[in-house]
């Protein structure tokens, strides 16, 4: 298994650089007005958002990758 | 007390992208494990198509952004004011700033096991700045946060890019800390270094769904501990059957956290969102989340949501709820957040968006009210406050905690 995957994720990445150059932009910009909703964000609620990362590593050992800001209160 | 291996947030750097910086992070990629054969893979994906031809991006809207927010749970009590404000200047730049304040009133079972109820407060500033050329946004910043045993400083560097007829965006960034861990009416002063690496990726899939991948790693060396704590180890002498002692953690910690997210947009105007994310680190917790997300809008002003979350984790190689003897083992702790366990949240939320016209100079005005409840089931801590037990059989903690967030978000 240790060798099979990363075979597997070089084919991926060669798909992946392929794709950035030999596809076509396949969702045209009419088409787009569901992802231009507000309730399509990643992030709807800014601050209030990241205050709830902050709530989160202050109590749990994992830490990252939250796709907001991070930092936060440790309080015990 | 600011927890020392926590995140450092954000701010103003100097620092440039240039070789060392990708030297740097190609180095601690490829010595920090398994995992991260896929953040090797993604990264160089990333770089390559980094160079890709772009065109306009936008810069962040100017917003005033106030949240009063209120943690109740486990014997704290933690509330104070949020404010981020974001205000451009001319086409190219935005600048942004936050006031944040934790008044803390602390008699949770860590405090009370050791020592007795304490109130505190911590403060924390940032300034940031954003600059726009074409698609791509260059952010850099500095976050302050003190109280009265702590302060932390940080800087923060990240770029952002659009590409693909704006259909994948990408975004690598870089963050240094440095804490000053002291402690109450003592000389003790301590310091720990940090750094955090991020590299995130987002692509439209079809014209109603959208998915992303974050990948974090963070590196601390110094002091990790948090002063006060202590272990629990047997002491037959004693009524209760055991005393405690100073923690002693480890002097580095190397931390990855992968995460996968997707929304979709359903038939009705309503959208769902999926989240998983993996951690592993190198004091040995390994933790996955996984995050639902439901928002569904009424008429043109109001919306509701409602969310579940659930996280489990494994403990660090060097916690134990009680040790066989004082100075047992090398590194030796009994934070609850090191042990096993799993918790879980259940949210609700409305809000209530004004249109144009409400205010002079206001094109957006919203308000929301989210509520948070929470519960945490502990696997190997035992709750010392109940009395009768034997030394290491008492009944094993649990408590449930409410997060109130109630916000307005002004776009002007």
């Amino acid at each position: 298994m240790r060798t099979r995957l990363p075979a597997f994720l070089l084919l991926f990445q060669l798909c992946f650089l392929s794709a950035c150059s030999d596809i076509k932009p396949w969702v045209k910009p009419y088409e787009r007005s569901n992802l231009a909703d507000p309730i399509m964000s990643l992030d709807r609620h800014g601050a209030a958002g990241s205050y709830i990362h902050h709530v989160y590593q202050a109590r749990e050992g994992a830490r990252g990758a939250e796709g907001g800001a991070g930092g936060g209160c440790g309080c015990n | 007390m600011l927890k020392a291996e926590q995140g450092a947030g954000v701010a103003v750097t100097r620092i440039l992208i240039n070789k060392s910086f990708f030297k740097a992070f190609f180095k601690l990629l490829t010595t920090v494990k398994p995992s991260l054969n896929i953040s090797r893979t993604l990264l160089l994906a990333a770089v390559t198509c980094l160079s890709l031809n772009v065109q306009a991006g936008t810069l962040p809207v100017d917003t005033v952004d106030a949240v009063f927010h209120q943690y109740d749970g486990g014997g704290m009590k933690i509330n104070g004011p949020f404010v981020l404000v974001r205000k451009s200047i001319g086409t190219q730049f935005s600048l942004n700033g936050h006031y944040y304040v934790d008044s803390v009133s602390a008699a949770s079972i860590d405090v009370l096991a050791t020592a007795s109820e304490y109130t505190e407060e911590r403060t924390e500033y940032s300034a940031g700045v954003d600059y726009l050329h074409e698609k791509t946004i260059i952010s850099a910043g500095y976050t302050n946060s003190e109280e009265n045993d702590f302060v932390a400083n940080s800087v923060f560097f990240s770029v952002s890019q659009d590409f693909f007829g704006d259909l994948s965006k990408i975004n690598f960034g870089y963050a240094r800390g440095w804490d000053e861990v002291g402690k109450i009416e003592s000389d003790f002063s301590k310091d720990v270094d940090r750094q955090i690496f991020k590299l995130g990726f987002s692509q439209v899939l079809t014209k109603n769904s959208l998915m992303g991948v974050d990948i974090e790693t963070i590196t601390d060396e110094g002091y990790l501990n948090n002063p006060y704590r202590q272990y629990r180890f047997v002491d037959a002498v004693l009524p209760k059957g055991y005393d405690y002692a100073f923690e002693v953690y480890p002097e580095t910690r190397t931390t990855t956290a992968i995460a996968l997210r997707a929304l979709y947009y359903l038939p009705y105007r309503a959208s769902i969102k999926g989240e998983y994310r993996f951690f592993t680190g190198s004091w040995g917790i390994k933790a996955h989340t996984y995050d639902l997300l439901y928002v569904h809008p009424i008429g043109s002003h109001w919306t509701l949501e409602g969310r579940y979350r659930y996280y489990s984790q494994t403990q660090a190689d060097f916690y134990k709820d009680i040790f066989t003897h004082e100075g047992a083992e090398d590194h030796m702790a009994r934070d609850k957040e090191l042990s096993t366990f799993s918790d879980y949240t259940l949210g609700f939320g409305v809000s209530y968006e004004f249109g144009q016209g409400v205010m002079p100079h206001v094109n957006r005005l919203k308000i929301s009210a989210l509520f948070d409840y929470m519960k945490f089931e502990y696997d190997n801590f035992r709750d010392v406050s109940q009395e009768d037990f034997a030394a290491g059989t008492e009944p094993l903690y649990e408590f449930d905690a409410w997060v109130t967030r109630l916000s307005v978000t002004l776009e002007y």
